[in-house]
Formats: structure tokens, sequence, C-alpha cells
């Protein structure tokens, strides 16, 4: 991922601003947002920045459906697009973010946690949008849901956004929390070439052969920008390979599968993680976000306590990384999942689990963090 | 005169399902007509002009013709029909939306996509009806109107799409119908070629899921009716029983630039004064 | 009065009645097929109504002193065969 170390500017960021510089790292010109705390900083810095990226463009829509709406419309017209918001802000995206999975439409959308359902806790961290990530739209579709745990992984994962959205024409969820997001941090600030960035492939075959939702080696086709005499349909409805309407079986089949197979056929692309001490594990937590510092805290006490503990850190939450997973519940006699909600993603690992293992979970919705002494009660 | 079929025909997607699928007498395919011949007279090429449609009866219109085509989510036409103006001014972008669309669900960004006068020109197909979805009322059917969810008559009264976008503070407004093809085609060419945000209102009949029920026998009968009611702004401003009847015509003008020129300009300004600074 | 040629395409017509409705010189009837037909072609004046108002695309008027063409056919092929 990180090229020789060069010389690198140094900078004391807040997490949202760094998910600004690894967006412009990666190559993001347009961004379209709807203030809401705790993401705003992100929209705040975008306003200052694009201006100054050449066709940069910054836009502050009447809500977050109109953002969602103008960035798949900018994405469509052959830009990296992103947008930020925060839990009921989301909920507002969900609709769009259907279409975009439907007509697969490259986005990054940052989804700062909150406290809370509704208004909720609004300055305070929670992590209750999991399962809305992974389920939040209506109907089948694929998606891929990042985290990340601190103010460097904000840079490097909003890259890693931009990267699978662009290679897998998909829109790409970043989970950041409360805490991740308002911790200042001293970073290096992203330099050319200090991570790989990928865009889109566009057709090389002259337009009358271009079939826009054609079956393809990797089952990504390859999109065009608006404009470039690639003229073609797009619709939210299910589509043929030219992209017209249909709704006869086979063609709705083949378009469903095929929008999943893109995805699942690259779990090992997709799906990252991070292993501390897991080789020799008997007790592992498993934690994303804000909880996952404090886990790996927790874990080098238990060690230090003579505890063989180890930790997963999750950086792909969806689709939810079972091959890393797995095997440590079978080797494990124990593991904690430790989140800001009532139980979300150790779902997932109970559903993965099978009766392996023990898994318990550490639940905190009451606004503050979970602490490492807590994780520590439960591993030691 | 054949030309005008021909003309249009050399512009739908012939590998796309024909007829169209609106009812026998809706008044949508007119629409796409006037839009297509606008688009010919004006000498935009194909490649260079973007349909953002909605959902509803009026959003099918996009996938007829081959031009870049998007149809989008329910209200959100405008929304998309932004995100891709701002990524490339040179494009030339349609939104299509229904009334429904436009000004119910739609209300919102129909609104700001006028206060913002972003670069976009919209044509809303007014029907005064959800045809699609088989004949509710809408935020633009007549008071008194009869639809499935208004069984007793229309209760709430009707936006007047020309005055709200006028209010809301749009380049350019105005109304035609699709009776008077030769004035619409005009409407929409003028809207075509002018910067900032203009709308053009067709009123378009939709005899299945609104003139049934309120009191047309037919679809020739609405646009009887079209014909009857509507009349220039001029001739409407003289008459003094204005009682049932319509303006059509261009109702504002102004010369605003498109936000994507504004924005260019401002982006321009903060690099000169950068690069003066270094 | 010319002998100019109207033609209704009856894959794409459907029967609306508008053509037939607003023709100032009643070229067209719809036929008990739910299809215009064109009645009284020699009366047609090339007024330009029908062309731009019948909402299908399904009405041609060749005017009399137009080179003989051979009007496009409506196409009336649902898709195209993938390959
Ligand atoms: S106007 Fe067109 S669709 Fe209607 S009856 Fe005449 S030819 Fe047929
Ligand atoms: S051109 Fe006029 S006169 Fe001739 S058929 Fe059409 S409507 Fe009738």
């Amino acid at each position: 991922m990180t090229a020789p170390r060069k010389k690198h500017r140094e900078a004391f960021l807040l997490g949202n601003e760094a998910v600004v510089e690894g967006a412009l790292a990666a190559g993001c010109s347009f961004y379209a947002g709807y203030p809401i705390t705790p993401s705003t900083e992100i929209m705040e810095c975008m306003a200052k920045r694009l201006p100054h990226v050449p066709d940069g463009v910054f836009l502050q829509m009447e809500d977050e459906i109109a953002s969602m709406g103008a960035v798949i419309g900018a994405s469509l017209a052959g830009r990296k697009a992103m947008t930020a918001t925060s839990g009921p802000g989301f909920s507002l995206m969900q609709e769009q973010i259907g279409y975009a999975a439907m007509t697969e439409t490259p986005l990054v959308l940052v989804n700062v946690m909150r406290g809370g359902a509704s208004t909720g806790l609004p300055t305070s961290p929670g992590q209750g949008d999991v399962q809305q990530a992974r389920w939040g739209t209506h109907g089948d579709h694929p998606i891929i849901v990042l985290s990340a745990a601190d103010v460097p992984e904000c840079v490097e994962m909003t890259v890693t956004a931009f990267n699978f959205a662009e290679k897998y024409r998909t829109p790409v969820i970043l989970l950041l929390d409360e805490i991740t997001a308002h911790t200042r941090e001293k970073i290096d600030l992203p330099e050319p070439g200090d991570f790989e960035i990928f865009s889109r492939l566009t057709p090389t075959m002259p337009p009358e052969w271009y079939k826009p939702f054609e079956e393809t080696m990797r089952g990504v086709p390859p999109m065009p920008p608006i404009g470039s005499g690639y003229r073609f349909h797009v619709t939210g409805l299910t589509h043929d390979a030219l992209g017209f309407p249909t709704s006869r079986p086979e063609e709705v089949r083949a378009l469903t599968e095929r929008q999943f197979r893109k995805i699942d056929r690259f779990f090992e692309d997709i799906q990252l993680v991070e292993h501390v001490g897991t080789a020799d594990a008997e007790v592992v937590v498993i934690a994303y976000g804000c909880v996952a510092r404090s886990a790996r805290l927790a874990v080098r006490q238990a060690r230090e306590a003579g505890v063989r503990a180890g930790l997963l850190v999750l950086k792909t939450l969806y689709p939810f990384p079972r091959r890393h997973v797995e095997p440590l519940l079978r080797s494990c006699r124990l593991a904690v999942v430790p989140e800001l909600n009532m139980g979300q993603l150790s779902r997932e690992v109970k559903r993965v689990n099978e009766g392996h293992t023990v898994v318990r979970t550490i639940n905190r919705i009451d606004g503050q963090i979970i602490t490492p002494s807590q994780i520590l009660k439960e591993i030691a | 005169m054949a030309e005008i079929t021909q003309l249009i025909h050399k512009y739908l997607r012939h590998n796309k399902k024909f007829p169209l699928v609106f009812c026998p007498g809706c008044g949508h395919g007119i629409v796409l007509g006037s839009l297509v011949r606008s688009v010919h007279a004006l000498g935009l090429n194909k490649d260079d002009v973007v349909i953002v449609a909605g959902i509803g009866c009026s959003g099918r219109i996009a996938a007829y013709v081959d031009f870049n085509t998007v149809h989008t989510t329910h209200g959100r036409a405008l929304t998309v029909a932004t995100g891709i103006k701002m990524a490339n001014p040179k494009l030339t972008v349609i939104a299509v939306m229904g009334d429904g669309d436009a000004f119910s669900i739609g209300g919102n960004h129909l609104i700001h996509a006028a206060r913002r006068n972003i670069g976009v020109t919209a044509l809303v197909l007014n029907n005064f009806i959800y045809g699609m979805t088989g004949g509710q009322c809408s935020s633009t059917t007549p008071e008194g109107a009869y639809s499935h969810t208004s069984p007793m008559g229309q209760l709430e009264s009707a936006f007047d799409i020309v005055e709200l976008t006028k209010a809301a503070g749009a380049a350019g407004v105005s109304r035609g119908t699709v009776y008077h093809v030769k004035e619409l085609d005009a409407l929409v060419a003028d809207a075509l070629s002018r910067p900032g945000f203009n709308l053009v209102e067709a009123l378009t009949p939709c005899f299945t899921q609104y003139g049934r029920g309120n009191g047309f026998k037919s679809a020739v009968e609405m646009f009887r009716w079209l014909k009857d009611s509507c009349l220039p702004i001029e001739r409407f401003e003289k008459l003094e029983d204005r009682t049932g009847k319509i303006p059509l015509g261009s109702f504002v003008r102004r010369d605003i630039p498109g936000l994507e020129t504004r924005y260019a300009a401002m982006c321009e300004g903060v690099r000169r004064k950068k690069g003066g600074a270094a | 009065m010319g002998r100019n040629r109207v033609v209704v395409y009856p894959d794409w017509c459907k029967g609306c009645g508008i053509c037939a409705a607003f023709c100032p010189k009643k070229v067209f009837a719809v036929g008990l097929d739910g299809k215009a037909q064109v009645v009284n072609e020699e009366a047609c004046v090339n007024c330009g109504f029908c062309e731009p108002h019948c909402p299908d695309f399904a009405v041609m008027v060749i005017p009399e002193n137009d080179v003989p063409e051979t009007p496009e056919p409506a196409p009336t092929e649902a898709k195209e065969e993938t390959l």
C-alpha cells in the first residue's frame, strides 16, 4: 500500500479532516452534502478545498436526498464523488443508495455514527448504523461497508473506499463514529504515490458495440462518462444488458446475480482486517471503529497479565469477513465483541460461529466509549 | 411535412419497444416530439444532450430517445440533473418530470433548483394526476376534481406551477399545451437556449386516469378543452371573465447566469488570487 | 388541394382519434380495428396539424411536390437480438 517513505508534511487533523485528505488523494473532485453533526467538518473542509482542485465542485444541497442525487449525477458524468452525513441524514439517503446499487454508480458515502435513534445523542459516539449500512435500502443489493479506527486510518480507508467504488462500480459506505471523527491526531499528509489509486474502466470499443450492463470477466462493465459519445439508458428499473427496463425473469436474475457476483468473487481483495496477536490467541476480541482502540490496549494488558489474547480489527464490515473470523472462532475458547450498540456486528459473528465457541458481547449505548478496562474485565 | 415524423424517427431508439407505453391519446408523446424538434432546431449534438427523468408516466419518456438518458428515482430528477450539470457544464441537461414528481415529492428540489438557478431545463408534464399508480390526486389536481384518493372531490387547492417557480427565482418560466404544439416547440427551444433554470409547464391530458373520472368522454374531448380554455397570456390579460381560462406563453425571462457559470467564475477568481499571491 | 400522400403506421397507431377529430379536411377515420385509417387522402391540404399532434408518431404526410420517397417503415421488433 505505502510506497517508500518520502518526506511528508505533517498535520494535526480531526478524523473528519483526514477524510477530506484521503478523498482528495483518491481523486475526488465533487462533493455534495447537507450539514449534520458530527460529520459537518467534512463538508466545511470540502467547501474550502474543492474550489482549489482542478474542476473541483462543492455543493450544499437542500437535504441529504438531494446530496445523494447530485453525487450520483456527478458520478454518471465521470467524477469521483462523495457525500458525508450522520444518523438521520443517512436514513434519508437510503433510497438513493438503492438507486446507486442498481445502476452500479460508484460513489462514497461517509456516515459518522452518533448515538441513539432519531436525533438521539448528536454529539456522542455510537455504532448503531451497522445493520442499516448493510440493509438500509430496499431490496437485494450488494454493498461495501468500511470502517476506520483512528485518524491515519480515516485517510487510508477513504482512499480505499474510492478505490473499491471505482473498481467494483458500487456505492461504498465508510462508517466512522463521533470519537474517530472528532479526535485530533498528528498524521503525515498523503503525497502523490503514497496510495495506489484506481479509476473506473471506460469502454474502448466503438459506441455502437457498447452494452452498458453487459456481463464481463470481472462482472463489472466499463462505464463511460455521460457526454463522451456513448449514449445509453440508465434506470433504477431492472434492466437488460443495454440498460432498457425488463421484467423477463431470466434477464432480471442475470442482472441481480451479476451485481452480487462482482463483489462476491473478490472477497480477498475487499475484506480488510488487521490481526493483532491472533496467531496463538485463546481469547479474541473482534472490534471496529473507536472501540478497536480500547480493545488494542485491553488485549495488550491481558497479554501482560498472562492471558493469550488477540484482536481482530475489522476494517471491512460488509461483505462480512467470514474468512478471517471463522478460523478464530474455531481456535479460541472465547470471542468478545464490544460495540456501541445493542449488538449489531455481533449478530454476524454469532451467525458465523455456529456453536464453535462462546461469543460474549459488550454493549454500550449511553453515549460513552467502551473503556479498555471494560474489555479487559471480560477477557482476563 | 413528412419530415416532422421522419425527424422524430431519427432520434428514437429503435431497439426499444414501440409503440410508446403511454395510453391512447396521452399527450406525453407529443411533448416528446416537441423536445426532439427543439433539440434539433438548436442543432445540438445528441452526445451533448442529457435527459434526466423522474418516476411516473413522464419518466418513461427518457428511454425512447437516443440521447444520454437517466431514469432516476421519484421526485429526484433535478438533484441528479444538478450533479450532472455541475460536473460537466458543457452538457445540455433536461429534467423531464410529472406534476407529482416535480411538485409533490420533488417540490423541495424544484424550488431550490430555481433558487440556485442551476443551468437545467425543467420540462414538467402536468396532467393533474398520478397516472402510473392508477389515478390519485397530486399537488396540481384542481380543487373539486375527482381521483381515487379524492373520491368526494379534491379539498386542497392546487399549486400554480408558473407562479410558484417564478417566486422561487427561476430565470425563465413558461406554459404550453400539447394542443398548441407549435407554441410549445418554441417555448421548449427558448428554455433550452437560455442560461439559468428554465421551466416549461406542458399541460398534457391524461384521459385514462383523470379525464374519465372528471366528465370527459374521450381523450379528444380533453384536447378540445385545452383548445377552448387556453389562450396566449396577452389575450388572457385582456379578458374580463377569466374563470376557467388558462394563460399560455412565457411568464418570466430573467437574465441570470447558471450556477455552474457563477461557480466556475468563483473558482477562477480563487485560483488567480492564489497565483498572484505566490 | 393536391395529391398529398397520407400514411398511418398501424403498428404504432393507438386509435386515439386525435387526427380524425382535428384534421380540418376529415382525412382520417378510426376504423373498427381501433386504428386510424386514411379515408379521404385527396382532401389533405398539408395543413401541418396531424404529424406533430399524433402522440405516437404514427402519421406521416408526404406533400405532392416532394420527390417520391419510400417512408421509413416503423420498426416493430421489440429488442435487438443480443449477439
Ligand atoms: S393521432 Fe396517431 S395514434 Fe391517434 S388515431 Fe391518429 S394516427 Fe392513431
Ligand atoms: S396535414 Fe392537415 S389536412 Fe392533411 S391529413 Fe394532416 S391534419 Fe389533415
